[in-house]
């Protein structure tokens, strides 16, 4: 593991190296520099599964951050990548070319966070959400509550209760300390 | 006035077949649900089903031959009955059945298959279409098998009335076609087994197959018919397997017993065997049946 | 039937024009003769028509017809969310469904009841309104589980419903997250009773107010490409 990732820092300038695990790194690499460290890593280093490709949306640093996890089935052993692209302007170069089944997390990436792979197949099709009009629903921007309650005739009444605030009244009524 | 009569004990072997039909369709259930564990349907279900699906409020039509279908199909299963004759000796139990009867009831089996083809094709629906041309594949090999045995009876016993076959079976059942030509009973036994479309041969109109093949668009009245159709049509073909091959019946006791353990050869198979698919049946009844009627024809040459 | 009955109420709401594949959109074509014609893909296979009150019939053949529609409830093999694992457990030897007379019928034309089984995303909605319309006339719903009441633990979801009632009419709400099957047997029971007793009559209620319920579809049905009663 290790000698990989000295290989790939020394080949790719990869930053940020977390070691989660024994067999799990975490790397972090520049935009430009991502599809040709994932194409290193299958195909020199036999990284031939591909776990997931998912989105975390930094809305305060303005930045979406792309996680494709690899794994080698030999040596049994993890490396994630991570990347940040910029929220304003969301483009990421598709991976679809190293795994067919890589366009549809692109296709849910487009429709849940609206980031755009050029190129990626089916990508426009809708994936969950047919006929969304608001903007992507996973973005931390979109308001679900206020959505939810606007479209969907909530049920007036409806009253929830802190788990532990209720049981606690229900136990212990007359105690408030407990 | 003699016809009149006739119609009316017609009518009446009619109405009993339906309701004895029903009985077996819902003691079959039993029996599988007795099988399983299970208490199963209650023994009033299938009437009860028919009348809910008589009064079901609104029908919804694709085209002439959509209605059609369901005609075609009961006017086969009540074709099939207006030639048979069902109790042996009977003045008024012997409906319609004249000298060359068991062609006419060979081409009905078919007729009501071929009609509900037509009627399916028109519902539009893609399962339906799938679901015809398995069903036809199917039973056009069931027949094979079927037809040898019913010419090999022919040729043993001189005659295709079906009267006349069981008038020769009488007196005592070491006379009855089972024992006399063994070799075409089993091969019209094997094919009976697709005939009522039972495990293993229900592949098309399994409900967990395609969505219940051919029928996928029928509803309400038209679904009524022909389950009313089914009914009559397990019973007839039981009763004409009766007729050529176990003696035929002298009394409606005889004639239930014997085809509801007719019935029951098929439904107590199709408890024990799974479904085999379409192209594993069609071969199946290409292989020993097909082989025992042929050997059925060539002793009796 | 009136002329203004037989209006087209696809005016209430007509879908976004960006949810129309560009093959189905309505165009002018040139034929082979040189003839213009004019096409609307999406429209070519529909059946413009509403639904209709039916009347029931006389006190006596209804209540018998309602006795028997009661005693044969066929249920239509669709399941949503979560709920729909505890509809196969239904035909086991343990629940046996079978001897309140319910079965389970592949296809809609031939179903008289459908379970809703739980939560429900537009998506599955848009489904299950093909299917409810298509069933003949009387059918029967039955919604299962809280997400079909109020939203239960989806409440505030983007994609999910929270009141089954607003999209199309319920009879019987099996409440619980999620229900298990002596609850739905039991919700089986009080359908048979309300059958018998005449009170089940959702099919007249969506044709009465047919109107509010395709308001309501159509509000969260962006993408709308179907009939606007799928007969």
């Amino acid at each position: 593991m290790n000698d990989i990732i000295q290989d790939i820092t020394t080949r790719f300038s990869v930053t940020d190296i977390i070691n989660k695990r024994e067999n799990l790194t975490f790397v972090t690499c520049r935009k430009e520099n991502t599809i040709s460290l994932i194409t290193h890593l299958r195909d020199r280093e036999k990284f031939t599964h591909l776990v997931l490709l998912t989105a975390v949306d930094w809305i305060e640093d303005n930045l979406f951050q792309l996680t494709y996890i690899l794994n080698n089935p030999t040596k049994k052993i993890d490396i994630a990548i991570r990347t940040m692209i910029p929220r304003d302007n969301p483009v990421m170069e598709s991976a679809h070319r190293l795994w067919e089944q890589v366009a549809t997390y692109q296709r849910e990436l487009k429709e849940m966070f609206g980031i755009e792979f050029p190129d990626s197949p089916r990508l426009n099709e809708p994936f969950i959400l047919e006929g969304w009009n608001e903007i992507p629903p996973y973005r931390r921007d979109f308001d679900t509550k206020k959505y939810s309650t606007e479209t969907y005739f909530p049920r007036i009444g409806r009253g929830t209760n802190d788990p532990e605030e209720y049981m606690k009244s229900k136990l212990y009524p007359n105690d408030p300390t407990k | 006035m003699d016809i009149i009569n006739k119609l009316l004990f017609v009518l009446l072997g009619l109405f009993i077949i339906l309701n004895f039909g029903l009985f077996m369709g819902v003691s079959m259930r039993k029996i599988v649900a007795r099988v399983a564990r299970r208490n199963g349907v209650p023994f009033y279900q299938p009437w009860l089903d028919l009348i809910k699906l008589y009064g079901t409020r609104d029908q919804i039509s694709h085209g002439i031959m959509f209605y059609l279908g369901p005609v075609f199909r009961l006017s086969g299963g009540v074709g099939i009955f207006l030639f048979m004759p069902l109790i042996f000796g009977s003045q008024y139990f012997n409906n319609f059945s004249f000298a060359g009867d068991l062609v006419l009831i060979l081409y009905f089996q078919f007729f009501g298959m071929l009609g509900m083809a037509l009627g399916a094709g028109e519902g539009g629906h893609p399962y339906s279409a799938i679901g015809i041309s398995r069903g036809l594949s199917q039973f056009t090999t069931i027949e094979v098998p079927m037809t040898l045995a019913v010419i090999s009876l022919g040729i043993q016993y001189n005659t295709l009335s079906i009267s006349e076959i069981v008038a020769a079976q009488q007196g005592g059942f070491q006379n009855w076609t089972v024992f006399t030509n063994p070799f075409a009973t089993a091969a019209a036994m094997l094919s009976l087994l697709g005939a009522f479309g039972h495990s293993p041969f229900n592949l098309v109109k399994a409900p967990n197959e395609i969505p219940i093949g051919p029928p996928t668009e029928y509803h309400s009245t038209f679904l009524g018919v022909l389950q009313t159709n089914a009914a009559i049509l397990h019973v007839i073909e039981a009763v004409l397997f009766m007729n050529l091959f176990f003696g035929g019946a002298v009394n409606w006791f005889e004639l239930m017993l014997k085809s509801f353990l007719i019935y029951f050869w098929s439904v107590f198979v199709g408890v024990v065997f799974p479904r085999y698919r379409i192209e594993q049946s069609v071969q199946w009844f290409l292989k020993v049946p097909l082989l025992l009627g042929v050997i059925a024809i060539i002793i009796y040459m | 039937m009136s002329e203004d009955k037989n209006k087209n109420i696809q005016d209430i709401n007509t879908p976004d024009d960006k949810f129309i594949h560009p093959e189905n959109k309505p165009r002018t074509v040139i034929s082979p003769e040189g003839e213009e014609i004019h096409i609307e893909p999406l429209r070519d296979y529909f059946l413009e028509k509403r639904p209709e009150v039916i009347q029931p019939k006389s006190d006596a053949v209804e209540k018998f017809l309602n006795w028997a529609r009661a005693e044969s409830i066929w249920v239509l093999g669709f399941g949503t969310g979560c709920g729909s694992i505890e509809i196969p457990p239904l035909m086991t030897p343990r629940f046996d469904a079978f001897r309140y007379g319910v079965q389970m019928r592949p296809t809609p034309r031939q179903s008289s009841a459908i379970i809703i089984s739980g939560y429900l995303a537009i998506k599955t909605l848009k489904r299950v309104i093909r299917v409810y319309e298509q069933m003949p006339s009387p059918k029967y719903v039955l919604a299962l589980g809280s997400c079909t009441i109020n939203g239960g633990m989806y409440w505030d979801s983007y994609n999910t419903i929270n009141r089954l009632d607003h999209y199309i009419p319920v009879d019987v709400y099996v409440a619980g997250c999620m229900p298990r099957p002596e609850a739905l047997l039991a919700g089986f029971v009080q359908l048979k009773k309300k059958i018998k007793e005449g009170r089940a009559e959702g099919a007249n209620e969506y044709a009465e107010k047919f109107d509010w319920y395709k308001g309501n579809q159509k509000k969260i049905i962006n993408d709308w490409n179907m009939p606007d009663y799928n007969w």
